[in-house]
């Protein structure tokens, strides 16, 4: 069945993590802005990644990793264009340029580019096709996935802290009451002089984030970075009606017998199994 | 006359009326409204306070389903409608997965407002572009021992099966209080 949807709401970071834990073999495919990403993965492990338009034969992903010059380059495209990546490996490696793992990490390297330059995309749709691998002429590697998934995940764990500092954007801003505190003395960025100037108890931070334009996450970033510097602090919005009493939970069970509450869901069993 | 209650819940579509409809002895008492928001219009109508079910047990207890609105400004119903609840399901869309995030996101509210037994049902099971239960438990980060089940809501035999898991899951916290 279906593992496809949209990077908006699921990060590369979720789909590599699903892939090693569910040990998947086949190939993401990751339509992105403006190009297109094919991933392959062995039990879980990346095997091989190309990146849309980009040459990714063997001889050029050797003269990007800097094995081989570019004239040795040049030589190989030309004499050596209708060799498959595996027959060109093998050629290298027993005219004794290259060692088989010169080869392997020049490939794990660019694979491994690859994949950090995905965590950067936030949009586009992915797929992920099922035992569908690379060709036989292409040199697969194998990969784990963990590093890789921890890396992108820093990216994640800052959007994750600064929700959990700033968990509601419904929440206003007022200055801090610490006397001496010159704003005028402190080294503030244009975004951060763009959000001190709405710092209002009347304006919450997603009114102040509307008039700045500022996404989720670079409102989140300002204001805590003007919380962490103490020149603010998040209050409730004027007029913003009082937080709801916490009132008694109502019991589930009509009885506080337990054993009148077995019976009562043994009824409920036997009902629900008739219908 | 006992009454008991249990809460169906889930994002937006995820099928919560359809799943009350099917079991309910009553015509569900349905609090739908059309649609007027473009990025909502997947459906015709939603429901804006609650959907209300019933099942008679016996002369004495009468099990009570509510369907919780699934768009997030209907939200403020949500804590009302979880009040004295013997369990809950997250109804969640197995062909829109992004809806996941959401739906985590309800299931923890809920946990919050009542520590009660609960499954999470992974509707339109049927449909070609549903996710597979394993993938999907990962996406939604659940529990192993959280029980994730295949479900098709407009199917009586599929939601039986839901609702017994539920009550199944909620005799084995009885008993394993007792022990």
């Amino acid at each position: 069945m279906a593992l496809k949807g949209n990077l908006r709401d699921f990060s590369i970071t979720q789909l590599l993590n699903l892939i090693n834990l569910a040990q998947k073999t086949g190939t993401l495919v990751i339509e992105g802005p403006g190009e297109t990403a094919q991933i392959a993965f062995r039990q879980g492990k990346l095997a091989y990644a190309q990146l849309g338009g980009e040459d990714g034969s063997l001889a050029a992903i050797l003269h990007q990793t800097r094995r081989i010059s570019a004239s040795q380059y040049r030589l190989l495209k030309e004499r050596a264009s209708t060799m498959s990546d595996k027959e060109l490996g093998l050629l290298l490696i027993n005219a004794g340029y290259l060692t088989q793992d010169d080869i392997l990490s020049s490939l794990q390297t660019y694979f491994i580019n690859i994949i950090r330059r995905l965590f950067t995309w936030v949009e586009g749709f992915f797929r992920f096709e099922p035992d569908t691998l690379p060709g036989d002429g292409k040199i697969t590697v194998r990969v784990d996935l963990e590093n890789l998934i921890i890396e992108g995940s820093r990216q994640l764990r800052e959007w994750e802290q600064l929700q959990e500092e700033i968990p509601s954007l419904d929440m206003a801003l007022k200055f801090t009451e610490r006397p001496g505190t010159n704003l005028r003395n402190i080294s503030l960025s244009v975004e951060e002089w763009r959000v001190v100037s709405y710092v209002n108890p009347r304006n919450t931070i997603r009114q102040i984030a509307r008039a700045t334009k500022m996404n989720d996450l670079e409102i989140r970033r300002v204001v805590y970075g003007l919380i962490q510097a103490g020149l603010v602090e998040i209050v409730r919005p004027e007029g913003a009606p009082p937080p709801r009493p916490q009132v008694p939970q109502a019991r589930p069970f009509p009885t506080a017998d337990k054993n009148e509450q077995k019976s009562l869901v043994n009824r409920l069993i036997n009902r629900i199994r008739s219908l | 006359m006992q009454t008991v209650k249990m809460v169906v819940t889930g994002p937006f579509n995820a099928g919560k009326t359809a799943f009350i409809r099917s079991v309910s002895e009553i015509d569900v008492v349905a609090t739908e409204r059309r649609i007027t928001s473009e990025a909502e219009k997947v459906k015709e109508t939603t429901t804006v306070a609650m959907d209300f079910g019933r099942i008679t047990v016996d002369d004495d207890l009468v099990l009570y389903l509510f369907g919780t609105p699934g768009q997030k400004r209907f939200d403020f119903m949500w804590e009302i409608l979880s009040e004295g609840m013997l369990g809950f399901i997250v109804m969640v869309d197995s062909t829109r997965p992004e809806t996941f995030r959401e739906a985590r996101s309800i299931l923890q509210t809920f946990r919050a407002y009542a520590p009660t037994p609960y499954v999470v049902a992974a509707n339109k099971q049927d449909m070609k572009d549903a996710w597979e239960l394993e993938d999907m438990r990962l996406a939604l980060r659940l529990d192993p021992k959280v029980k994730l089940l295949p479900c098709v809501a407009h199917k009586k035999e599929s939601v039986k099966a839901v609702l017994l898991e539920l009550l199944y899951s909620i005799l084995a916290e009885m008993e394993a209080g007792d022990a």
